[in-house]
């Protein structure tokens, strides 16, 4: 039988970088092909290739047994492509049926019509009038999967579809996969989640450093050979915390309320927890519940001047101080976005060691010490595995592992008495996370009081001593991680928690 | 075959270095198909405005003259652009900086005290801040765009300036025209050079590159601005306050657009008039751009500005050019430069392949 | 004719100008870049339409060769803009000044001279009606803009036209990764504004002061780009804007009917005035702002 789609020594570069190389694919109607890397293998890069945003510098696309030349993501769509992005291409400011309208022909009433059959068919109902910026991330997932059904796809890619999905309603994204996969329709499902992986995908191709290493069946082998075929060597082991002392409070919320003044933002409401030195506590949940403005109330760049006891830094009101202020105080902070807040892209790696390490004997009078300012950044790349051709690197050329491993090491060399850590692990490789989740155990053991903002339950389960989980601006209580189970944190999720 | 940019991994230094160059070579050859189209002899044209500045002791001290206002408004100005805050207002706020300065002068004609020169000096300053400050209060309380308040609060400075022009202070023996008295040789500033006109400005203008250089370089202030405009949010990751980075650079541009104007009336004039400023205020601009919005490219750059203006001046005479030609000089200037400066952190591809 | 007539209708043919080009900049913006240039394309647009006009007496011909002067002036922003990838505001200011001084270089051997208006267009019915009746006899530039702004605002929220444009200017990224050319979308946004503005200028020199004179677009362009701030990118709420600074431009003639005596500076102040403060109340106001707003504004886009 003829694949569907086939691709033969497809090759890929972005300036001096081979993003793929040389890859060969096939893909057979009425299947679930998984196609398996760690963060930075090519896998967004090929998806790109085969729906047209992107157009290969060498290499086969045959379609049907047709030789194709995808010049954009409507001829994709013409042939019988669909894609569902990570990051979702969806417009916030216009109503789902206008997102749809974009691509999608027909007049505004029919295609309601069809969202809501659609909807009924495959269990992902969604209301055609509502505003995109008023949904929850899951809904927007909906919204993108109706909206490439619509063109009856025969080929259907999904972007790590499961990483904005609590535990419960990715079994329910599979039961709608399986469903269309029995309708005929091919699936490529692009995951770094070896578990998903090996219970939903018929084949797998493996890509490392732009690639292919392997192509087989998931469900022969275990998760642990899945893993050491991604990243070439070994998994690092988890780490293991140890039981431990603790000491006294050093960051505390009291019953936050704050009223995002951004149509988009959302609002939290009566916020508690409690952070002790020596222990590390999680924030679970998805993404776009809160995380952002938490996090941002926390570390001052958001301020409550009319709130000061509301946040407490070492059992000082702090509410009202702006993140200067608060950072004076001892507290630290490795956000979730790298380039452009974390640090500065354009400048040089010694320029962002300064941005918040000025207090470590960096300034005098008011004037920049560049010898200290170059012996501090070159200790921090030490330290870290920071790899660079130096301090005088520009943060915008690291990759985005040892960007985060630089950030998080100029944090830590502040010796802050409390960390918030914001998605750790967001777009870094295997190595590289394993390297900072052990840092942050180390940094707990050492008697820091840490706060972790992760998406990633297993991550959590791993370093944390105690979680809880934010739901459209709602913590559930703390739970400890050694009496909870990833159901328990998964109902919370979804909101549905006692 | 398709063209297209591909990021360096770093910032190319012989291409930043040569830009300006290459601008200027690109603007004088449109300029010069451009005044041959109008019918103008565009190789006089081209003489006047770019070689006969240098040519003569007194055209070159005219240069000079032209280049302390230019630098000085410029440094202020670069400072707020790399921190993202775009005062394009310097031309109001030099006018309330001469309209503050000539205050002491009209209101004490026969004055001789020592103090006059030294005090109209720090009014000019205070004026232009003021001016700018408004602009400043407006962004940090009330979020108002500060590009569309400095320019309009430029137009209302013109007007400001013809109403005590045309009216209170106007000059009773000046045969109607539009300017004050002449002021006492106490409100004067000193000659430098001999038999020019150059004063204490282009010293003053020196001694700003100096402190702006500091500023940028080595102030810990000056960094922050710097992230300020490069990443807004990881300005207010670090805490370095923005209503702080709106109100140093407005009140900067301000300070000296004001001194600049102060210096304007003080000097080279003498009076006040209508027409204070000749563009100043808006040349700044492209003055600051032009030198990378770097401190040592200022000077640079201003100076080849002030040839421009006096090079135009010669035009006007020499090949029956309007005063507009240099506007067009300088918006071309601009243009180009504005093109160059991408290929200090690109390059240019050529690949084979289908069109995008 | 009645005082409040005569007002009224002044106001109508004050706004057009200022209103044109702010619905051309209004349609650049919407897809998400700021052109700050278009005090120079209406300045060029006022020359080349009064030469033009002078040269042919053909009205239309003069019009024409204005949007045709905007379009090609705004394409050297496009150049920068989406081409080079330069700062928008800078590139903006760099074709205010080059349009302004190409303005002065065209308009200088016609300084001072005077062209003939071209006829009214009464609606019939309304033009005869008493007291406000002067205020439907208008010339034709004066009711297609309206129309235009009728015509704009049913664009944008009914058509998919309207909706590809929204969606480049919200998020450039996401709609490239769906399949639109965002850099031919905002390359055909800039060239209309710059069409739009050079027909502004031209009106202003041709027909509602039809007399050359340097300088006679006097901020008006500033004053378009600040209405679509103020009309929070909406295409009635800035027309509402543009007959306020239509009527506030008058000031001098509504003065006079009240017989007060101000001087002239003061009432040509009034405008830039009144800009300033809308600009703070309506500013201040972010909640409002955040919903309205172009969310990818001025950001630089490649690829």
């Amino acid at each position: 039988m003829t694949p569907l789609l086939q691709l033969s020594g497809v090759s890929k570069r972005y300036g001096g970088v081979h993003a793929n190389s040389g890859i060969d694919l096939g893909v057979d109607a009425g299947t679930i092909h998984a196609i398996l890397g760690e963060n930075g293998a090519g896998k967004s890069t090929l998806m790109k290739l085969i729906y047209g945003v992107e157009k290969p510098d060498d290499g086969q696309v045959v379609w049907k047994g047709q030789p194709v030349t995808l010049t954009s993501p409507a001829d994709a769509r013409r042939l019988g492509i669909g894609m569902v992005f990570q990051h979702f291409s969806l417009f916030e400011t216009l109503s789902v049926v206008q997102n749809m309208a974009l691509i999608v022909p027909g007049s505004k009433a029919d295609l309601a019509a069809r969202i809501r059959d659609l909807g009924a068919a495959f269990g992902l109902s969604v209301d055609p009038q509502a505003m995109v910026h008023a949904l929850s991330v899951g809904e927007r997932q909906r919204v993108e999967i109706i909206r490439c059904l619509l063109l009856n796809p025969e080929l259907l890619i999904l972007d790590e579809p499961t990483s904005v999905l609590p535990p419960q309603s990715v079994a329910l994204l599979f039961d709608t996969l399986r469903a269309l996969k029995a309708q005929g329709m091919a699936i490529l499902f692009i995951s770094h989640k070896l578990e998903e992986i090996r219970d939903l995908c018929d084949t797998a191709t493996i890509l490392r450093q732009g690639r292919v290493t392997a192509r087989l069946d998931p469900r022969e082998g275990s998760a642990r050979d899945l893993a050491t075929l991604m990243i070439g060597r070994e998994v690092p082991p988890a780490v293991q915390p140890t039981p431990h002392g603790l000491g006294e409070e050093r960051l505390t919320l009291s019953g936050l309320d704050y009223a995002s003044d951004d149509p988009f933002g959302v609002s939290l409401t009566d916020l508690s927890l409690s952070v002790r030195g020596g222990e590390i506590l999680g924030i679970a949940g998805i993404s776009g519940n809160g995380q952002q403005e938490l996090a941002a109330l926390i570390s001052g760049e958001i301020t409550l001047p009319r709130a000061r006891d509301v946040v407490r830094l070492m059992g000082k009101p702090v509410g009202d101080l702006g993140a200067a202020g608060r950072r004076a105080r001892g507290f630290a902070f490795v956000p979730e976005d790298r380039l452009g807040r974390g640090a500065v892209p354009d400048m040089s790696l010694a320029d962002n060691a300064l941005l918040t390490a000025h207090s470590r004997g960096l300034v005098q009078r008011g004037f920049i010490r560049r010898r200290a300012e170059r012996a501090f950044t070159a200790d921090c790349i030490t330290r870290y595995d920071v790899r660079t051709p130096g301090p005088q690197a520009e943060a915008g050329a690291l990759s985005g592992g040892n960007l985060q491993k630089f950030i998080v090491g100029r944090e830590m060399m502040l010796d802050p008495q409390v960390l918030l850590v914001a998605q750790p692990t967001w777009g870094v490789d295997i190595g590289a996370a394993s390297d900072i989740r052990q840092r942050l155990v180390a940094m707990r053991n050492a008697g820091a009081a840490i706060l972790v903002i992760s998406e990633e339950i297993d991550e959590l389960f791993e370093i944390c001593d105690r979680l809880q989980v934010l739901h459209k601006g709602r913590l559930s209580p703390s739970l400890a991680v050694g009496a909870t189970t990833v159901d328990e944190v998964g109902t919370w999720m979804i909101g549905a928690g006692s | 075959m398709r063209l297209h940019f591909e990021r360096r991994e770093t910032m190319s230094r012989p291409v930043m270095l040569a830009a300006p160059l290459i601008a200027l070579v690109l603007a004088m050859l449109t300029s010069l198909i451009l005044f041959a189209a109008l019918g103008k002899p565009a190789g006089q044209a081209l003489y006047s405005l770019l070689l006969e500045p240098f040519i003569g002791w007194y055209n070159f001290s005219e240069v000079l003259l032209k280049m302390g206002p230019l630098m000085l408004i410029a440094q202020g100005l670069a400072i707020g652009f790399r921190a993202n805050v775009f005062n394009i207002g310097a031309e109001g706020q030099l006018i309330i900086g001469a309209l503050c300065a000539s205050a002491l002068p009209v209101y004490f004609p026969e004055g001789t005290s020592a103090l006059m020169l030294p005090a109209m000096i720090v009014l000019g300053a205070l004026g232009g801040a003021l001016w700018a400050g408004i602009a400043a209060g407006l962004r940090s309380r009330f979020n108002a765009n500060e590009i569309l308040v400095t320019l309009m609060l430029t137009l209302i400075a013109t007007q400001v300036l013809n109403y005590m022009v045309l009216g209170p202070w106007k000059d009773p023996h000046g045969f109607n025209f539009p300017q004050s008295v002449i002021f006492p040789d106490a409100a004067l500033l000193p000659i430098l050079l001999p038999g020019t006109r150059v004063n204490v400005s282009l010293p003053g203008a020196l001694i700003a590159s100096g402190l702006a250089y500091v500023l940028m370089r080595h102030r810990f202030a000056g960094f922050q601005l710097l992230v300020g405009g490069m990443a807004p949010r990881a300005a207010r990751y670090a805490g370095f306050s923005e209503g702080r980075a709106v109100w140093i650079s407005l009140l900067i541009g301000g300070l000296t657009a004001g001194l600049a104007g102060a210096f304007e009336v003080a000097g080279p004039l003498g009076q006040l008039q209508r027409s204070v400023s000749s563009g100043y205020g808006y040349s700044a601009i492209i003055v600051a751009y032009l030198g990378g919005l770097n401190p040592l490219g200022i000077v640079v750059s201003a100076f080849l500005m002030a040839a421009l203006f006096i090079g135009g001046d010669n035009a006007m005479v020499s090949a029956d050019l309007p005063v507009a030609a240099v506007f067009v000089f300088q918006g071309l200037l601009l243009v180009f430069y504005l093109g160059s400066l991408t290929f200090i952190r690109h390059r240019l591809i050529f690949s084979r392949g289908r069109p995008a | 004719m009645t005082i409040l007539a005569f007002i009224l209708a002044g106001t109508l043919a004050a706004a057009t100008p200022m209103l044109l080009a702010a619905l051309g900049e209004l349609i650049v913006e919407r897809s998400g870049v700021l052109n700050l240039g278009l005090e120079g394309m209406m300045a060029l647009g006022a020359a080349i339409g009064f030469v033009v006009t002078y040269q042919t007496h053909n009205p239309v011909l003069g019009f024409a060769a204005a949007a045709l002067g905007g379009i090609l002036l705004s394409l050297v922003f496009a150049a920068l803009a989406l081409g080079f990838m330069a700062n928008q505001v800078a590139a903006g200011l760099a074709i205010g000044v080059l349009g302004q001084g190409m303005s002065s270089l065209l308009g200088k051997p016609l300084e001072s001279q005077t062209l003939t208006a071209p006829d009214t267009l009464a609606i019939p019915g309304l033009a005869d009606l008493p007291l406000i009746g002067p205020v439907f006899d208008q010339d034709i530039v004066v009711w297609l803009t309206l129309l235009l702004a009728v015509v704009i605002w049913a664009v944008l929220n009914h058509t998919k036209l309207g909706l590809i444009l929204r969606a480049v200017g919200e998020n450039p990224h996401a709609a490239r990764a769906i399949g639109f050319r965002v850099l031919r979308i905002r390359l055909a946004a800039i060239a209309f504004g710059g069409a739009l503005a050079g027909m502004a200028g031209a009106y202003a020199s041709t027909i509602y002061t039809p007399l050359w004179a340097d300088g006679l677009i006097a901020g008006r362009g500033w004053i378009a780009v600040a209405l679509v701030v103020f009309g929070t990118w909406q295409p009635f709420r800035i027309t509402f804007g543009a007959l306020l600074f239509g009527a506030l431009s008058l000031g001098g003639l509504i003065a006079q009917a009240g017989g007060i005596a101000l001087p002239s500076q003061l009432l040509a102040s009034l405008p830039y005035v009144v800009t300033i403060v809308m600009l703070a109340v309506i500013s201040s106001n972010r909640r409002r702002m955040r919903l309205n707003t172009v969310a990818s504004l001025g950001q630089p886009f490649s690829g």
